[in-house]
């Protein structure tokens, strides 16, 4: 029945002339500012409702605890742009940096690396997992879905096994800079973030790279029609969200000062959810990097002020997936496009 | 009402309106039972709009619909619609992993006891197809289904809904001319057993052919009705596009041929693949030379494996005294080959990104230092692309998918073109594209072989090979026969579809 509906549209679609006028001009622009409002309104609710919320000391500490987020919904955006999915991302935000620390702390693995060492170990791996994933839905042309939520649950007994369920402690201090640093009152990992933002953002905008993504993502054989070399980008596209999810660990493991044996398990969801509210599509070719920040934004000013109202623990995990479906469809609305 | 003649769906002065356009204006249309009544018009005449409100898709702004004297059912009320009226589409509205049994009663199987009974679905298929003749297996998925078999099976769905009166949007676009005459003589049989038909087409000789009726719409406003019979081709083409004298294409007999000392630029050594095998030709400088054949000829595979969108088995493509390597469409177009793909929605465009993107997609890597490709730059090719070929746009930032057809496909040669390529591969350049629009087209393949370089056109209009200083006619995958400038339609029909004459 859709197919007959998407017919149906596209059919008197064509021949209608005023269509010429839309979807053009400042309009794109103007919806990777939707959230914007919403943002600031909830800032607003948040100065009124708490006294504390709108104080230095709790926004930056806002930044910093949706850092590790950012950097997954960066690399997560990416794949959703180029028309493919990951959630094997929330397990590499675990296995790799414990991977890391077992090599370098005294009670893993016995190899007691160098910290650098380790930390490099670290991206390595989220290389190599990006890598696999790429290479069984770009090369053997596996089902993105089914391959990276078979890779969830590997990677996660992975983790589960190589630390026997322990949590593990006594990393060295390199481990933690990223999270505990701070450069200009803001932690290291924040700056990271926004930088690695920002680079993303332009070269998606400015460099051919970044173009090709987007005709990959709104029609794959168009694009390789037009010479661009599809697999390769798609399949360095899982690369690069696999090392990004890894630094998205390493920074999680600073700010929580351990690694737990289910560190990112679930975190898979909350990353479609910033995506998605910040106008990334899951059919591919749309959305933006802007967008994407200001979903990761709007997801942590809601989790602060639940915990700062006080919600009881038991009841934040409905309260929060409420607030998400709510932004869904206010996202809807201001952005105007249906999230298909 | 006159004369006895049931009028089977009327139309009186609809208009619609969208935002500040006009999509249609005061329009009357008179549908009489039994007949066939084309309905043409250039790209953005209307066509599509009228047939939106003669089929319940939306709502006119003002005048009336009426079936049969009544007034057309309320707008939300698609059971009864489906009872007056149904469309098929060029492209398909069966749903592909299903049979096409459960295609023909999908939401209404039939139940036993409250559940689907599959053995009495695929009887009443096989009596609704065998009513209608369709010789089609009920219990094939449809996507399997030739897209022949595939809109006779959506006629009959549409009868069996009680619809007599089906609109065809451009039936013939997908077909071989073998196919076409069977839909024609099926058309007639259905005629006489009281379907009447609306018939969409840009092929006017195909209207002048199954048609008794024709209503032309241009520029969202009705133009002429009349008896098919009283309007010449010509006539109906001035009708269309508002001008006298018809299309105007280069025929290449008018021109100087080409120089017997050109040297190939490209060659083609016993190249197999896909569906074509053994195949040798040459092309030179300053050369447009046409494949014709089939669609199941294998002249499409030719010219994708050429590009790079395929891979032969056997043979070697050479360019410029080089090699190509083998199903890299990358090599294919630094070598100096640019294309337009069969299917420009499929593989020619991203309808989702604006103009800009679209043409600077395979230029995105010559565009500024270390990939730079900035949206300044990008809006430049595209602005000039809509300068030099003419696009209608609103600007470079619009939408691809808001163009219509012609317009869409200067896009997907601009882009072709945008890489200053020794060759230029065309395939169906002209599908689905306007009278004007396809002038255009044309009219660029001249100016690229006045500058010198090559062209290959593969196409299914006999229109689109006129250019050409030769036609290579394929068979089967064979190559069987080669025309010079100046052909006359009947030979190369023949060679086409392998008629002996003698």
């Amino acid at each position: 029945m859709t197919e007959v509906q998407s017919r149906e549209r596209r059919v008197h679609g064509t021949d209608r002339p005023e269509r010429a006028f839309r979807g053009m001009g400042r309009l794109p622009r103007l919806r990777e500012l939707a959230l914007v409002p919403a943002l600031v309104v909830l800032l607003i609710i948040g100065a009124i409702v708490n006294d504390s919320f709108l104080t230095t000391g709790n926004l930056i500490s806002i930044l910093g605890a949706s850092a590790a987020l950012a950097l997954v919904v960066l690399g997560e955006s990416l794949v959703l742009i180029s028309g493919k999915f990951d959630l094997s991302l929330e397990s590499t935000v675990g296995i790799a940096p414990a991977i890391g620390a077992l090599l370098v702390i005294p009670s893993g693995f016995g190899t007691e690396w160098h910290a650098a060492a380790g930390i490099a170990t670290i991206l390595l791996v989220g290389a190599v997992i990006g890598a696999f994933n790429g290479f069984l839905i770009v090369k053997l042309k596996l089902n993105a879905f089914i391959v990276t939520l078979a890779m969830l649950i590997v990677l996660r007994g992975l983790l589960v096994g190589a630390t026997e369920g322990k949590t593990l402690f006594d990393m060295p201090e390199a481990f933690f800079t990223l999270a505990t640093a701070t450069f200009i009152g803001l932690p290291i990992s924040v700056w990271l973030a926004l930088v690695l933002f920002a680079v993303t953002g332009f070269v998606l905008r400015y460099h051919r790279v970044g173009r090709s993504l987007y005709a990959i993502g709104g029609n794959r054989e168009a694009a390789r029609a037009a010479g661009i070399n599809v697999d390769r980008i798609s399949g360095l596209v899982f690369v690069v969200a696999g090392v990004l999810a890894a630094i998205g660990g390493l920074v999680l493991t600073g700010y929580v000062g351990a690694i737990n044996a289910n560190q990112g398990d679930g975190m898979i969801f909350t990353v479609f959810a910033a995506a998605v509210i910040g106008g990334i599509s899951l059919d591919g070719g749309r959305g933006t990097m802007f967008g994407a920040l200001t979903g990761v934004l709007l997801l942590a000013v809601v989790e602060n002020l639940l915990t700062l109202a006080q919600v009881p623990s038991f009841w934040i995990q409905a309260v929060y997936g409420a607030i998400i479906l709510v932004s869904l469809m206010l996202a809807r609305f201001t952005g105007g496009k249906p999230q298909t | 009402m006159s004369g006895g003649v049931e009028t089977v769906v009327e139309a009186l002065g609809v208009g619609k309106r969208y935002g500040p356009t006009v999509a249609l204006a005061d329009v009357s249309l008179t549908v009489e039972a039994g007949e066939s009544h084309a309905l043409v018009g250039r790209n953005g005449a209307g066509k599509s709009t009228l047939v939106s409100l003669l089929t319940g898709l939306s709502k006119p702004d003002t005048g009336t619909v009426t079936f049969g004297g009544e007034p057309a059912p309320p707008i939300g009320d698609r059971e009864a619609w489906r009872t007056k009226v149904a469309c098929v589409y060029q492209h398909s509205t069966v749903i592909p992993h299903l049979t096409v049994a459960e295609n023909l009663f999908i939401n209404r199987q039939p139940t036993r006891r409250g559940v689907i009974s599959w053995s009495r679905l695929r009887k009443d298929s096989r009596e609704l197809l065998d009513s209608w003749h369709v010789d089609v297996d009920v219990d094939l998925p449809a996507g399997e289904l030739s897209v022949e078999d595939r809109q006779l099976v959506e006629i009959a769905r549409a009868l069996s809904y009680g619809a007599r009166f089906i609109v065809l949007d451009e039936p013939t676009a997908q077909l071989d001319s073998d196919a076409i005459g069977r839909l024609f003589v099926r058309m007639r049989e259905l005629q006489d057993a009281g379907v009447t038909f609306l018939f969409i087409s840009h092929h006017l000789q195909e209207v002048h052919e199954v048609c008794q009726a024709v209503t032309v719409l241009r520029d969202a406003r009705h133009v002429v009705t009349a008896p098919v019979a009283d309007l010449t081709r010509a006539q109906l083409i001035d009708a269309m596009t508002g001008e006298t004298g018809g299309l105007t294409v280069t025929d290449a007999a008018e021109r100087d041929a080409v120089a017997a000392d050109a040297e190939d630029v490209l060659t083609v050594a016993g190249l197999s693949g896909d569906a074509f095998t053994d195949i040798s030709f040459g092309l030179r400088r300053g050369e447009v030379l046409g494949i014709a054949g089939s669609n199941a000829s294998g002249k499409h595979q030719i010219a994708e494996t050429i590009y790079g969108l395929r891979a032969p088995v056997r043979g070697v493509v050479t360019m410029n005294g080089r090699p190509l390597p083998h199903g890299d469409v990358k090599a294919a177009l630094r070598a100096g080959i640019g294309c337009v793909p069969r299917d420009r929605h499929h593989q020619g465009l991203v309808l989702g990104m604006s103009i800009a993107d679209n043409a600077a997609m395979s230029v995105l890597d010559r565009m500024g230092p270390g990939g730079l490709a900035a949206p300044g730059a990008r809006t430049a090719v595209a602005t000039k692309a809509i300068a030099d070929y003419d696009i209608v746009a609103a600007g470079p930032l619009q939408q691809a998918d808001a163009l219509s057809g012609g317009n869409q496909q200067k896009i997907v040669l601009a882009r072709a073109l945008g890489s200053d390529p020794d060759v230029l591969v065309l395939i169906n350049p002209t599908a689905g594209v306007d009278v004007k629009s396809k002038e255009a087209l044309l009219g660029q393949v001249e100016r690229v072989r006045a500058e010198g370089k090559a062209v290959l056109i593969v196409s299914d209009e006999l229109d689109d090979l006129r250019p050409c200083d030769r036609v290579l006619v394929l068979r089967a995958g064979d190559l069987v026969a080669e025309h010079e400038a100046g052909w006359s339609v009947g030979d190369l029909v023949a060679d086409i579809e392998g008629v002996t004459h003698d």
